[in-house]
């Protein structure tokens, strides 16, 4: 008796700790339909597909409540291995193949057909000998039904990025018995054609039966090719619909929309100003390029106004994070950048630094702290390297002013409220929202210009949150420092910026007012530039 | 493209370019005629390959050049004490002690994979190391352990008026194994290349008959080639060049069944994982294959072949210092591969066989070069010294260069 849903997941409520970050969400997925998984970063789509898996990270955090079945039996899967053997398959983002092996390798991959010879006679079935050509007419087969006509001997190294995609596609078909596979992101390192080839694969695909979720930003896809979607958003299910009762905008909204002003920014508000023509550009970049692993940005362009906040928002991975990065001379960059006029060279740290920019990192304890040092010492580090500030000259050599730089501290801890023992408590000892604070207060010792703000509130709690975000607004207001914010809370962005720019794939789709539409934003993060009327705003 | 194709090509083989020029330099200073070189060669290389081949798993297992053999020297070396004490001569004794490396090998190998497992990406230093402390042991075993809790009866085994194990260890006495592998069948080098070649024409018709792909024209080549070479090799100069050479036919044919097994194991299901583990763990884990147990292998293998290429070398030598004959045994060889173009990622055994080739030809020809050039023989010996290590040195920061010229270029290519 076959069921009606190939797969049901019910009421999965999943917590790490005390934070919960999935709770009673259902996913239902009938047989041969492609269904659709949308949510923002950090929507809970990957928990719920980690719980799918059976990932190891799941058990080991207390398991989840709620039930998951297959074929209308409910099942337990105890690992990502055992789901396979269920008949659940993964199309991985990053992908799995090795370079150096063929595409028939590739696809065979602990699979192999082998044939006994003496040695396995003796010594067991791992020395049979690999039957290539049996393995390569597999692979002929499952290549074949995606659409691909390259030869099934070809080194994987070298091939363009959306052919790795097939055969990673070719490997899950290959594997006997499976009944749902997991697209994540498939069509995000594609190019137009290519993700259209593979939106054509994957309703082939569903057509003989095997049911598909399809995890993905660009609602222009889920529009054309799904059948059915479920939406989550910060953990909870927000609606599963038909997507012809649907539509990109409605889509968007529910992605994005939180009802009324009950979000937790609500108590840091800003009045939003508009920058006209005659207001100084501070900042003026062309075609930025940065090669930041993970956060890869391809060609971004803005303006940033004297005294602005600048929000730059996206998902994850999109590449905002890489913007405010290579301007500053973490990562490799190319393009240019223009800072008050002046033409700044890229890919140096300290020529950036110097010339009045400074930043919070959003990797609190990779690039922004030195965790073993005491608080002063973290505070004021920068500045004594750059500008040499807090030093004096003794004996001829540059000595540390001790009193000048507790004095500093003192001063820095008390208006930030950082909350420690004394300025001598080594930074590592903080808890994430006092380490952020101790971040900002090293970037205010610089006195500088312009402020970047890379994820400020990115695993700390409310209070420090609240009082991190009126910093940079009373920073902004009464010292007139130009603050370029990146955040994947667009929420916060919109309570204290003025403009923000949104980033896609690596370019910045839009530079929308804070005050457009929940639709707006949702599109332009989907990469699809927002039609507003008769608002253009360069 | 070409230019940079031939840049390519020049990087990634400069240190076996380096040696062959030091090689011709050191020739022709030498001042010792052809015939004489070939003969220490050969004497050289039928000690030494086998090792050498060992250590090529482990480089496709993607855990670098396994110095941890040097355990697998000493897993040898107490076979070869133990045999000694039974007293079983020849080939007989010889068996037995390949044997007995056999269990000693694998237990090492066993732990040392543990071990490599916990310390992943720094396999080659922890693998120095454990060669260093494993020494420790290999004393106390030898110094302390045999004579004193195990009774060695055989006199000549022991430290006269004290315990332990004699400093040297002779082979060649009544019931040695020296040269038991050597002296089975020996041929001159003429008549050995025959046997050699008639041996491969038939292998590579057998793969020809075995193959799907039948590709006749490459059969053709190779079988003409390899009639040219055996032809050539009977007159005239090239005989003479190789006349003082008598061929050890057993010991070659090991090295060569050894070649043999490491094609053959790159083609079954555990050669794939292999291969599969040693380019992306993540992935080879992903698809299910047991990484750690796969990599447990790789050096089990290894440290095993590694056991029976120190027995190859000691029958060969005849007798060895009991307590340092396996000392250098890792970093020389080591060193022979990265000299025939290896790199700590990838090794063919053709790079392996080329590499000890020449790193021997600079162990010969190097003191008689310093001694004509500079009047003493040290300073011959302190350059092949140098060299040994100055090429592994090289040979790593060539890698980790060509490395990161590669992520540059795919960087690149990726913004494209």
């Amino acid at each position: 008796m076959a069921a009606e849903y190939i797969l049901e997941m019910k009421d999965i409520t999943k917590r790490y700790g005390e934070n919960t970050v999935l709770s009673n969400v259902s996913l239902k997925i009938r047989p041969g339909e492609i269904h659709a998984l949308l949510g923002e970063n950090g929507a809970g789509k990957s928990t719920l597909m980690n719980v799918l898996f059976g990932m190891p990270v799941i058990h080991a955090t207390g398991g989840f409540s709620g039930e998951v079945l297959i074929d209308g039996e409910k099942t337990v899967i105890a690992s990502p291995h055992d789901a396979m053997r269920k008949g659940i398959g993964m199309v991985h983002q990053e992908f799995m193949l090795i370079p150096g092996f063929t595409i028939t390798e590739n696809i065979k991959l602990n699979r192999e057909i082998t044939k006994p010879n003496i040695l396995s006679r003796i010594f067991g079935s791992n020395l049979e000998t690999l039957d290539m050509k049996e393995m390569s007419g597999d692979a002929r087969e499952a290549l074949d039904s995606v659409g691909m006509s390259i030869d099934e001997y070809t080194m994987v190294q070298g091939l363009p990025v959306g052919y790795m995609q097939f055969v990673e596609i070719a490997r899950e078909i290959d594997k006997k018995g499976v009944k749902l596979l997991v697209f994540d992101e498939p069509t995000a390192v594609l190019t137009e054609s290519e993700a259209g080839q593979l939106l054509k694969v994957m309703k082939d695909i569903a057509a003989k039966g095997i049911a598909i979720i399809f995890i993905t930003h660009r609602l222009d896809e889920v529009i054309n090719a799904a059948d059915s979607i479920t939406i989550l958003r910060d953990g909870q299910f927000v609606t599963a619909c038909e997507t012809k009762d649907t539509n990109a905008v409605r889509l968007a909204e529910m992605m994005i929309g939180r009802e009324g002003n009950d979000g937790e920014f609500s108590f840091v508000t800003a009045e939003p100003r508009t920058f006209g023509k005659d207001v100084p550009i501070a900042l003026n970049i062309t075609h930025l390029a940065v090669d930041m692993p993970g956060e890869m940005v391809k060609d971004a362009s803005f303006q940033v106004h004297e005294g602005e906040i600048f929000g730059i928002g996206g998902l994850a991975g999109q590449g905002k994070i890489g913007i405010p990065n290579g301007i500053m001379g973490v990562c490799q960059a190319k393009g240019d950048v223009e800072f008050l006029g002046k033409k700044m060279t890229l890919n140096d740290a300290r020529a950036a630094l110097s010339s009045g920019m400074a930043m919070v990192s959003e990797d609190r304890r990779g690039v922004g702290l030195l965790l073993d040092e005491s608080i002063e010492d973290n505070i004021v580090f920068n500045a004594m390297q750059i500008k040499g500030d807090f030093t004096r000259k003794f004996l001829g050599l540059t000595q540390r002013d001790t009193k000048a730089i507790r004095k500093h501290a003192e001063n820095m801890i008390k208006e930030l409220d950082i909350r420690c023992v004394s300025s001598l408590q080594h930074s590592g000892t903080l808890s994430g929202g006092n380490q952020q604070k101790v971040c900002i207060a090293r970037a205010l010792t610089m006195h500088p210009k312009m402020l970047f703000v890379s994820e400020p509130t990115r695993g700390i709690d409310i209070g420090a949150k609240k009082l991190v975000l009126e910093t940079l607004v009373k920073l902004n207001r009464e010292l007139g420092m130009t603050i370029v914010m990146v955040s994947s809370e667009l929420m916060e962005l919109r309570s204290i910026c003025d403009n923000i720019a949104i980033v896609s794939e690596g370019r910045v789709v839009d530079i929308l007012p804070v005050n457009a539409s929940d639709a707006d934003f949702g599109l332009a993060m989907s990469g699809i530039k927002p039609e507003r009327g008769g608002e253009a705003h360069e | 493209m070409d230019k940079n194709k031939m840049r390519e090509f020049a990087r990634n083989n400069v240190v076996t370019m380096m040696f062959i020029i030091l090689c011709a330099v050191c020739m022709v200073f030498s001042g010792y005629s052809p015939s004489y070189v070939m003969y220490e060669l050969f004497g050289r290389l039928s000690r030494n390959m086998f090792i050498v081949l060992s250590l090529i798993i482990p480089i496709v297992a993607g855990m670098g050049i396994n110095f941890a053999i040097t355990t697998g020297a000493m897993a040898a070396q107490i076979s070869c004490l133990l045999v000694l004490e039974w007293g079983i001569s020849g080939i007989a004794g010889f068996g037995v002690a390949v044997l007995l490396t056999v269990p000693l090998a694998t237990l090492f190998g066993w732990l040392i994979g543990k071990l490599f497992n916990k310390m992943k990406g720094q396999e080659m230093i922890g693998g120095l190391v454990i060669g260093y402390f494993a020494n420790g042991l290999y004393q106390l075993l030898f110094l302390f352990i045999f004579d004193n809790i195990i009774p060695i009866k055989n006199p000549n085994l022991t430290i006269k008026g004290s315990t332990g194990i004699a400093n040297t260890m002779d082979l060649s006495k009544d019931g040695g194994i020296a040269a038991a592998l050597d002296k089975l069948w020996r041929l001159p080098f003429h008549q050995a290349v025959l046997v050699f070649a008639g041996i491969i024409a038939l292998l590579l018709i057998f793969g020809y008959v075995k193959s799907h792909k039948k590709n006749q024209k490459r059969l053709g080549i190779q079988l003409v080639a390899l009639a040219v070479v055996a032809v050539i090799t009977q007159f005239g100069p090239v005989k003479e060049l190789f006349a003082m050479v008598n061929v050890p036919m057993v010991t070659f044919g090991c090295v060569a069944v050894l070649c043999l097994f490491n094609v053959v194991i790159m083609r079954t299901k555990l050669g794939q994982q292999f291969r599969a583990v040693g380019q992306s763990g993540t992935v080879a884990n992903a698809s299910g294959i047991n990484v750690n147990h796969v990599r447990i292998i790789a050096i089990v293998f290894s440290t095993v072949l590694a056991g029976w290429g120190q027995l190859i070398f000691v029958q060969n030598m005849g007798a060895f210092q009991t307590y340092g004959a396996h000392g250098q045994v890792g970093l020389y060889a080591g060193a022979a591969i990265l000299v025939g173009g290896a790199s700590v990622v990838r090794a063919t055994n053709v790079q392996a066989l080329l590499g000890t080739v020449l790193f021997h030809l600079m162990f010969i020809l190097a003191p008689a070069a310093g001694k004509n050039l500079f009047g003493d023989a040290a300073i011959g010996e302190y350059f092949r010294v140098f060299l040994c290590y100055g090429v592994i040195a090289v040979a790593l920061v060539m890698h980790a260069w060509s490395e990161n010229a590669r992520k540059k270029k795919a960087a690149a290519g990726e913004e494209k």
